[in-house]
């Protein structure tokens, strides 16, 4: 079985800089995989590349086979490839649940899809995925009046609405707290379980990503450091160097 | 719909059929008001649903006009004859010629605009914040030169319109209704589009525009969309505006940037930009006012109108919606949508 994304030898360089040499991951369908590394080492970078933000300069990357390494944003979403972003993005003068509405699939249906209205098991859908991250009562309430915290959750549900294959989450749990932490690694599992969504997770926070993922890659001066299972990943003296400095 | 709602819809509709009988003298001012409305609406596609400040959607009003103006007289005359100075009164129309001839240039206005909106929207709404609002900036100055040089209309020294048939009293009420279809048309349609995905889109795109896009959103094609969509009412307020004001001047009427082009904002943001009624509002208040001035501070008008730029801007910058929702939330709540 082929993998559901399979980036190889990416590079990117902006001017002189090399954010990413030659990287080499890939995430098989139904898979939790972490992406780890110290700031700079180019996580972010290869996320872009991977959702269409920019175009790589060398390598190739396929989603589920097809090569999407040439295609728009818009398209490689459409595809069922989600992103979300570091600084959380959410529609910030737009209710919570026009937000998940807005997430809906039904805006890749071409010009008859525009000029309907949400369909009744669409808004349904909008209102489960409230409850999934325990939003359900701030439906109404518009999304920029949210806590940070709350607007993470909200930019995860949204991504879910849009059902995705492949998520890509961008440190999901940077900057919550620790009971929200808890709330959202757990929505995080059940994603992946129940809705069968791929993920893809950046992530700071070592006891999350050891916790959550099966596989980890770490990137440390844009290039692919190591590869493995949290154990091996914990256990590699060059991961620790690349974290605090070798000798 | 609540009760109330109803209520008010239906004094609205009466007052707006009543209007023009109750006060004959102000009936071109009335049907001034409409065409105020609907500029203040359309603006408010871009600039206040989608976030794109537009400074160029005049050049979709001038668009209209001449176009319904050339299909007017060309229908029946030689155009450049017409408007050839030398040759002019000469011509005339039949009345059966000239509610024909309207009758076309209100259908070609809106198609002529349209147009124009899609292949300027397909060429600009790659641009986005301030560098969108420049280019627009540009595009309705350069409409107005180019009438200016455009002999065949005129020039510079402008368009006479065919004269309406009948009498003086019915003229005014004959354009009062059409300018008020328009209007109720313009806000229907908005209304109908903003509770649609089309709605959830723009304002999507208004709050950001990549995400809007990583979620895998049509975003060009709303925009342009969004664009032909205002130009389309644009183009037939031009139409209707041209025909009551009798004479078409490239820069001053037309494509008048510095009235028409800049009020159109000012009555959006007055209103509260982003809501349905904030335009509506809007226009009303700041018609009357410049009225006002115009009857009351002659001399000192522009001053006036000047000034109260500046205080709309500096106090009101959400408008009298916006400020009206946020002090009594539960009368002016915001539509949850979704919830149908």
């Amino acid at each position: 079985m082929s993998a559901l994304l399979e980036v190889r030898g990416a590079s990117k360089r902006f001017g002189g800089v090399v954010a990413n040499e030659k990287i080499s991951i890939s995430v098989r369908a139904g898979e939790i995989v972490g992406l780890i590394g110290p700031n700079g080492s180019g996580k972010t970078t290869l996320f872009n590349s991977i959702a269409g933000t920019h175009q790589i300069d060398g390598g190739a990357i396929a989603f589920d086979g097809a090569e999407i390494s040439r295609l728009r944003t818009v398209d490689i979403a459409r595809l069922g490839l989600i992103r979300t972003y570091q600084t959380t993005r959410v529609f910030k003068q737009m209710t919570c649940v026009a937000n998940l509405l807005a997430a809906a699939p039904a805006f890749g249906g071409g010009t008859p899809a525009l000029l309907a209205r949400p369909e009744r098991a669409e808004r349904a859908r909008a209102d489960e995925f409230l409850f999934f991250v325990g939003l359900a009562d701030k439906r109404g309430m518009v999304a920029g009046e949210l806590s940070f915290g709350q607007q993470k959750l909200l930019e995860f549900a949204m991504a879910l609405m849009r059902r995705p294959r492949l998520l890509l989450l961008d440190e999901p749990t940077a900057g919550i707290n620790p009971t929200l932490i808890n709330a959202l690694m757990d929505r995080m599992r059940r994603a992946n379980a129940e809705l069968g969504v791929t993920l893809l997770v950046i992530e700071h926070n070592m006891a999350v990503i050891m916790n959550l993922a099966r596989r980890i890659y770490c990137l440390a001066h844009g290039e692919l450091l190591a590869e493995g299972t949290p154990e091996d990943i914990r256990a590699d003296p060059r991961v620790l160097d690349a974290y605090l400095g070798a000798r | 719909m609540s009760a109330r709602r109803w209520a008010l819809h239906g004094a609205l509709a009466l007052l707006t059929a009543a209007a023009p009988f109750l006060l004959p003298a102000l009936a071109v001012q009335l049907a001034m008001l409409w065409i105020m409305v609907t500029l203040a609406l359309t603006w408010d596609t871009l600039g206040g649903q989608m976030g794109y400040n537009s400074f160029g959607n005049i050049l979709f009003f001038g668009i209209g006009m001449y176009a319904s103006a050339i299909v007017q007289v060309g229908l029946f005359h030689d155009v450049a004859a017409y408007t050839d100075p030398a040759g002019s009164g000469s011509l005339t129309f039949t009345p059966r010629e000239y509610y024909l001839g309207l009758a076309a240039g209100l259908l070609a206005a809106p198609i002529a605009a349209t147009l124009a909106a899609l292949a300027f929207g397909a060429l600009i709404l790659g641009l986005r914040g301030p560098y969108f609002a420049i280019a627009t900036l540009g595009l309705g100055i350069a409409g107005g030169e180019f009438a200016a040089a455009w002999g065949y209309v005129g020039g510079a020294s402008g368009f006479l319109m065919p004269v309406f048939p009948g009498e003086f009293g019915r003229r005014a009420l004959f354009f009062y209704a059409l300018a008020a279809s328009l209007g109720i048309a313009t806000f229907a349609a908005l209304r109908w589009l903003y509770g649609r995905r089309f709605g959830l889109a723009l304002n999507a795109i208004r709050d950001d525009e990549d995400k809007a896009e990583a979620l895998g959103l049509p975003t060009v094609r709303v925009k342009i969309a969004a664009w032909a969509v205002s130009a389309f009412f644009l183009g037939l307020a031009g139409a209707i505006f041209g025909n009551l004001n009798g004479l078409i001047e490239p820069r001053e009427v037309a494509f008048s940037g510095a009235t028409f082009g800049v009020w159109m904002v000012l009555m959006a943001i007055l209103g509260g930009k982003g809501t349905m009624w904030g335009p509506v509002v809007g226009a009303v208040v700041f018609h009357v006012t410049k009225e006002l001035f115009w009857t009351y501070l002659l001399g000192w008008q522009r001053v006036a109108l000047g000034v109260l730029i500046v205080v709309i801007v500096l106090f009101f910058p959400l408008g009298i919606l916006g400020h009206a929702r946020r002090r009594w939330p539960e009368t002016f709540r915001a539509r949850v949508e979704g919830a149908a």
